[in-house]
């Protein structure tokens, strides 16, 4: 139930509204866009693609923010490694880390 | 590949990873479950589990469309297709999935005309081919999938295309949930939820695992960083004693759903008074049928179907291992009768079931393997 | 499985099928497990001599003859459709055994032919096919020496089925046998994986998928020549991936030298559109099928003279070191990530299916 892929959408067919043809690196496949009929995605546009439908628009907005929260996260890791490195204790939440969040 | 990769990046796995470390109590032992057979796929093929601290156990859940159908559909599914006029048309995942007679691979190779499709759309198209034949169309999956076939549905009634069926076997996840929360042997401290199933029904579905069963659930993608960034989420609200619904899977996931979906699904379908889960026993409203409106073109009702009941061999523990009670080498016939070529039960069939999983990619690892430097 | 038959039959004079199934599957055919299982528990006990049978099987058999040294192999070749970007059935035959023969160790002279071609199959499609392959031979170097036809009714092959024999001189230098192979050794691969797989299940029009992609079936004999002239005496054992990919490969060879198998994901060469395709249908570049690579096991103080070398020769840029023979885990391949988790990858049963779960 759960392979579904990011593709982009690279052509529109003006005779069949409710088509688009996807890429996935290369791989080229014509999907179904019936279920995002609300809201029709255009040229360019990011979809999951799960049994040729397209599911959901892929928010290019939301990924970043996810990226940066890891990235932030990661970054916290990494000083508080460097915190522990010089053996300061972590007293819990954030007052271990030197870098302001 | 965009919006993969930046979710496969070894450095912020890495992080992630110690973050999780960090974030677990050392007292204490976590149950987290993982609905999805899609997770459990993930976990396995990106080695996930040798990133994660002793402490924290994942269980596998019934997320598994194929491991849970009872072989009698399989076997009903194949008798009406021994007729020489009709094509059966399923997805890969069905085609090994033994029935009392054999799989749909094991027909095709005794002269059934068997066709493995990617698409509903495809075994329609397939219809369109073939005037003279009828194409029936085995649909296995949850919400995820069961739009795609209602909407095949609804473009087959309009088109008048009358050589095509569906049999349908879509099964729904919150019963399945409801089931494994009942059960009296689990203990699950949280949950990732099923983050293609939600593009589809939204968060909301699972409010009640947090308020009336006081369990944390991130609804959770499928790349490494995703479900370990969603055991984070559930590891923080354990350690804050919170229980909510976060959802990891922004990208994709729409709080409130998908409503061309669930409105195509409400349209084609309505849900089944009962409906017998392999290994789970018969669960109420958990199944979809096709409603009567598309009745021409439901294979139920279009042919006689069997309907016979084919209980599992005792041995095999196939219920236990798909509520997570065991894991799947603790299963007796595992690795022995029951292998990947010869399976006894889906879960050893469908890739996304936890024993083939555990077979194919975990069984025969001695232990966590360095891994070899780039300047090998 | 019990990979010696000399332990299961007590009277070595009476051959034993050791076969259990009641008949023949489409995965008999695929090169994973359940060809292994025909392979082995059939044809093996009852056609080789019980000393044979106590060798790992190999791609071609290398004989003597008083002192001539002659390499033989055959294969067959059964594809849908049978012309698809790259190639057809014609290339795919002449490479195929030139191939089985240099990864053997032995440079292909010459081959016969044999043709079951399907009644109503039209003459220019034979003929297409026919000089498909004497380019394809007079590419790679090899004579065809002769060959036989065979029609049979509308129906019952799909238009040709080809089979070919090559004979070879063994190389000088080369020793191969799985059996040397020992922990430390490297593991090189000639080039990217899974093109030719994805290019048959996307040119078979039944999954709606396009690509630019040709299948890679090449003649890998001048890449084989290249490594044992760099470095032949560390070259312990290669076989060329093809139906079952290097995940079968790899894993017969776990199986034959006892040693484990650990490979380095981000190592392995695949190429864009190849992994495109596999994300969307659930398939694992490690099992599709290779017909123009190879895979070479060389001790590990030869590893970086055979890398170059094969970086050097034509067609070689892509060769990548993927990993490297270690003692666990015995029997078994493991693939490892850049951040530190891992999975086995075995041999598939029969051919891999797409998925959408």
């Amino acid at each position: 139930m759960c392979l579904a892929i990011p593709g982009q959408v690279v052509e529109l067919f003006p005779d069949q509204p409710n088509c688009a043809m996807i890429d996935v690196v290369g791989v080229r496949r014509k999907v179904d866009l019936g279920l995002l009929q609300d809201s029709l995605p255009v040229k360019g546009d990011w979809v999951l693609i799960h049994v040729g439908f397209a599911m959901s628009k892929i928010s290019e907005e939301d990924a970043l923010d996810q990226m940066r929260t890891l990235r932030m996260l990661g970054e916290a890791e990494a000083a508080m490694q460097e915190v522990e490195g010089y053996g300061i204790e972590d007293v819990g939440g954030t007052q271990g880390r030197r870098e302001a969040s | 590949m965009k919006f993969v990769d930046e979710f496969r990046e070894p450095e912020i796995i890495t992080r992630t990873s110690e973050q999780i470390r960090r974030l677990a109590d050392p007292n204490r032992h976590y149950r987290i479950m993982e609905v999805c057979g899609g997770h459990t796929h993930a976990i396995y093929r990106f080695g996930l589990k040798d990133l994660l601290p002793a402490n924290i156990e994942l269980i596998h859940g019934p997320g598994c469309p194929v491991c849970v159908l009872p072989m009698g559909r399989i076997d009903d599914g194949l008798s009406i297709a021994h007729d020489p006029n009709i094509i059966f048309a399923a997805f890969g995942d069905m085609m090994r999935v033994p029935g009392t007679q054999g799989s749909p691979l094991e027909h095709k190779a005794r002269g059934m005309d068997v066709r493995i499709v990617y698409s509903p759309s495809d075994a329609l198209k397939l219809a369109q081919l073939n005037p003279d034949k009828h194409v029936m169309f085995f649909a296995i999956g949850f919400e995820t999938t069961a739009p795609s076939t209602a909407l095949t549905l609804v473009r087959a009634r309009a088109q008048s295309l009358h050589n095509f069926s569906v049999f349908c076997n879509h099964v729904t996840i919150i019963p399945a949930i409801r089931a494994i929360l009942d059960s009296p042997d689990m203990r699950i401290d949280a949950f990732i939820g099923p983050g293609h199933v939600s593009t589809v029904i939204g968060c909301r579905p699972y409010e009640w695992i947090a308020r009336n069963e006081n369990k944390p659930v991130a609804v959770s993608g499928f790349e490494p960083l995703d479900i370990l960034q969603s055991i984070v989420m559930v590891l923080r609200q354990l350690r804050d004693k919170e229980a909510k619904i976060e959802n990891q899977y922004k990208r994709v996931v729409p709080w409130e759903g998908n409503h061309a979906a669930l409105r195509a699904m409400a349209d084609v379908f309505e849900l089944r008074p009962y409906f017998e889960w392999r290994g789970l026993g018969f669960i109420s409203q958990s199944a979809l049928r096709i409603r009567d409106g598309y009745s021409e073109w439901d294979a139920e009702r279009r042919f006689n179907v069997p309907g016979v009941r084919v209980t599992d061999p005792k041995a095999a523990q196939c219920g236990e291992v798909l509520k997570g009670v065991l894991k799947p080498h603790q299963c007796k016939l595992f690795g022995k009768e029951c292998t990947p070529e010869h399976p006894i039960g889906a879960l050893m069939v469908s890739s996304e079931g936890s024993c083939a999983a555990y077979f194919n990619y975990e069984h025969r690892k001695t232990a966590t393997v360095t891994s070899i430097s780039s300047a090998a | 499985m019990d990979s010696s038959p000399s332990q299961s039959s007590s009277t070595e004079s009476t051959p034993k099928a050791r076969f259990r199934e009641p008949q023949i599957e489409m995965a008999h055919g695929a090169g994973g497990k359940a060809s292994r299982r025909l392979i082995e528990g059939l044809f093996a006990p009852l056609l080789f001599s019980p000393s044979s049978n106590a060798e790992p099987l190999g791609d071609a058999a290398h004989l003597d003859f008083n002192g001539t040294k002659i390499a033989i192999t055959t294969d067959s070749f059964v594809v849908k459709p049978l012309s698809f970007p790259g190639g057809s059935i014609g290339e795919l035959a002449v490479n195929g055994t030139v191939n089985d023969l240099a990864v053997s160790g032995a440079k292909a002279e010459a081959m016969v032919v044999t043709y079951v071609l399907e009644a109503g199959l039209p003459t220019p499609v034979l003929e297409g096919e026919v000089l498909a392959m004497g380019n394809a031979a007079r590419k790679a170097g090899v004579t065809i020496a002769g060959g036989d036809t065979k029609v049979v009714e509308h129906g019952k092959a799909d238009f040709m089925y080809i089979t070919t024999t090559g004979i070879g001189r063994p190389m000088p230098g080369l020793n191969i046998n799985a059996r040397s192979v020992r922990p430390g050794d490297k593991i090189i691969l000639s080039g990217p994986i899974g093109d030719h797989g994805i290019t048959i299940l996307l040119a078979r029009g039944e999954l709606d998928l396009e690509a630019d992609l040709r299948s890679d079936t090449r003649s890998v004999l001048a890449l084989v020549e290249a490594l044992a002239n760099a470095a032949g005496p560390g070259v312990r054992w290669m076989r060329d991936p093809t139906r079952g990919g290097v995940a079968t490969s790899l894993n017969e060879l776990a199986r034959d030298c006892g040693c484990g198998i650990v490979l380095a994901e981000e190592m392995i060469p695949v190429r864009d559109a190849v992994r495109g395709a596999c994300e969307l249908l659930g398939l694992d570049p490690l099992h599709i099928a290779n017909e123009g690579q190879f895979l070479a096991v060389v001790a590990p103080e030869y590893a970086d003279a055979a890398l170059n070398a094969l970086n050097l020769a034509p067609g070689g840029q892509d060769a990548q070191t993927i990993g490297e023979i270690r003692e666990q885990p015995s029997g078994a391949v493991l693939v490892t990530t850049r951040y530190g988790g891992s999975r086995i990858v075995d041999m598939l049963v029969g051919d891999p299916l797409p998925r959408i779960c």
